[in-house]
């Protein structure tokens, strides 16, 4: 669950990335945030994983109120959330397996619980058998899902990705959308920001666009204006 | 669980050190150099402290007495010499007795042994508590009715005790400057292998993992490189200190001079090479880790 209120941010230097953001994702919701580049979805998304912190406003995560968490709880914080960016930030030197495996372990989980989920959720997204791979070895398609993978691991409440399929072609791109909706149904909340307005039109979800700071409409239905 | 982080963090650690050879050699190195600079100081400021103590119980005041006191006049000025500050004993030694310990002294006196006891006087040997202001006791045993005049060694007594503050404070100073040297080289050794797996601890904190996970292999680099760096220093220590004392005794065999056995020294010395090697790999590592933690 995701609720932002009334959210400002300036940066350093006097950017005002967002100028009052208002927006509610409930659990189990499937919800794309698009709007041009620069209007603002990259700072939503490191506010919500803790990253930068609001200059006004409120925003809640997973039942934490972000807006006065105690240093030492983010870790928890986050450990209900997984992240996707564009650029996969896999580990070059790891394996898929090892790449996945390392967001169990830096969290404490011990080799016998890693041994037994790690398959499941690399079958889950379909590299069941890219499992000793580096990831230099694979295509992008495959990095990302590898990097989806690792967002899994942990059980999270809620998967954010932030412009996923930026590096792919449309078909890859279907693909992982397609994964994230197939994760979506088995009870994840997902968030994906993406300003690729085609495929956003080919789902029917709810779609909540932003420019210059500020929500420009929120709602069902795969169509979206942002030049309005 | 516990067990199984704690094997993680030792094996992260090492991985770290062998990673980055080069460094890891250049930090220890650097703990050893400042390390042996350290001790070396340290160890000579205590052998020349042991040798000023050694001095002051042996540095007197040679106190003559007039020569018109009969022996029992002498005798009767020991309880003023006593009440003098900083005195720590007074011995009276007749012109006979001095005549027998300079018969005793020179096997061979020459002329001088054609001379009798009638040639010296009646004289007080005055020990003194502190070496640094025998000067100022002379000159109170000079003003005591009855004593005609006083020697002291003064010259070997400054020096020495010069010789002792300029090597307390050197020893200080070099301590000071060669801790935020080490830490440094430490600090930096560690930084080369935060910055080649920022990528990693970025994962690591978006994953959640908490800022005591980040750190404890970082800071178990520190402590491994920290503690090789003192114990390799230790032994290097002990055979350079073993050899110079070796020649320095063998060379001055009728000097006063004595040299503090490593035997003597060895624990505390073990002891602080190990707590400055630990401290520097802790402090060293946690410096390092510091600006990744902040988000
Ligand atoms: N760290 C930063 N410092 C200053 N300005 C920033 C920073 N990050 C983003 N911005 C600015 O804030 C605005 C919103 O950026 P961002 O949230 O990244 O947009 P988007 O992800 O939608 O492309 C842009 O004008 C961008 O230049
Ligand atoms: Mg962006």
């Amino acid at each position: 669950m995701v609720r932002f209120t009334d959210v400002f941010k300036s940066y350093e230097n006097g950017t005002k990335a967002l100028r009052g953001v208002s927006f509610e994702i409930a659990d189990g919701e499937f919800a794309f945030l698009v709007g041009p580049s620069g209007s603002g979805k990259t700072t939503i998304i490191k506010l919500l994983t803790g990253e930068i912190a609001p200059t006004d406003g409120k925003i809640i995560v997973n039942d934490y109120d972000l807006t006065n968490i105690k240093f030492s709880k983010m870790p928890y914080m986050r450990r209900t959330l997984g992240v996707v960016f564009q650029d996969y930030r896999l580990i070059e030197d790891k394996t898929v397996f090892e790449n996945v495996a390392f967001a169990m372990r830096v969290v404490g989980a011990s080799s016998k619980e890693i041994r037994r989920r790690v398959p499941y959720v690399l079958e889950l997204v379909g590299l069941d058998t890219r499992t000793r791979r580096h990831p230099q070895e694979l295509s992008g398609g495959e990095q990302q899902r590898v990097a989806i993978a690792r967002a899994l691991v942990n059980n999270p409440r809620l998967i954010i990705a932030d412009e996923p399929t930026g590096n792919l072609d449309p078909a890859r791109s279907l693909e992982i959308m397609m994964l994230l909706q197939k994760i979506n149904e088995l009870g994840t909340t997902v968030l994906v920001v993406t300003h690729e307005k085609e495929l956003v039109e080919s789902f029917s979800k709810r779609v909540i666009a932003i420019d210059g700071g500020k929500i420009i409409s929120d709602g069902m239905g795969g169509y979206y204006n942002y030049e309005r | 669980m516990k067990g199984n982080r704690f094997v993680y963090y030792v094996r992260e650690g090492i991985n770290s050190i062998f990673n980055h050879g080069f460094m890891s050699f250049a930090s220890v190195c650097i703990i050893v150099a400042c390390l042996l600079i350290m001790g070396s100081f340290t160890l000579l400021a205590l052998n020349v402290d042991s040798i000023i103590n050694s001095m002051e119980s042996e540095n007197e005041i040679m106190a003559f007495v007039d020569e018109s006191y009969s022996t029992a006049d002498a005798q009767s000025i020991k309880p003023g010499l006593e009440a003098i500050d900083n005195v720590s004993s007074v011995i009276f030694v007749t012109r006979e007795q001095a005549w027998d310990d300079f018969l005793d002294t020179y096997s061979d006196p020459g002329r001088l042994g054609e001379l009798g006891p009638e040639t010296l006087r009646d004289r007080y040997v005055i020990y003194v508590d502190d070496i640094s202001i025998i000067a100022a006791t002379r000159d109170a045993v000079s003003r005591v009715d009855g004593i005609a005049d006083t020697t002291v060694h003064l010259d070997i007594a400054k020096t020495l005790v010069k010789i002792r503050n300029i090597v307390t404070i050197a020893s200080i100073a070099l301590v000071a400057i060669l801790f935020t040297i080490s830490l440094f080289i430490m600090a930096n050794t560690i930084k080369l292998t935060t910055f080649e797996r920022r990528d990693e601890i970025a994962i690591m904190k978006m994953v959640g993992a908490t800022s005591t996970f980040i750190r404890w292999p970082f800071v178990v680099q520190g402590l491994i490189l920290g503690l090789l760096g003192s114990l390799l220093s230790f032994v290097m220590e002990w055979g350079l200190y073993t050899l110079f004392s070796d020649k320095l005794m063998a060379g001055a065999e009728l000097s006063l001079l004595t040299v503090i056995p490593f035997s003597v020294v060895s624990i505390p010395i073990f002891i602080a090479f190990t707590v400055v090697g630990l401290g520097v790999g802790v402090i060293g590592s946690l410096l390092a880790i510091k600006n990744y933690l902040k988000v």
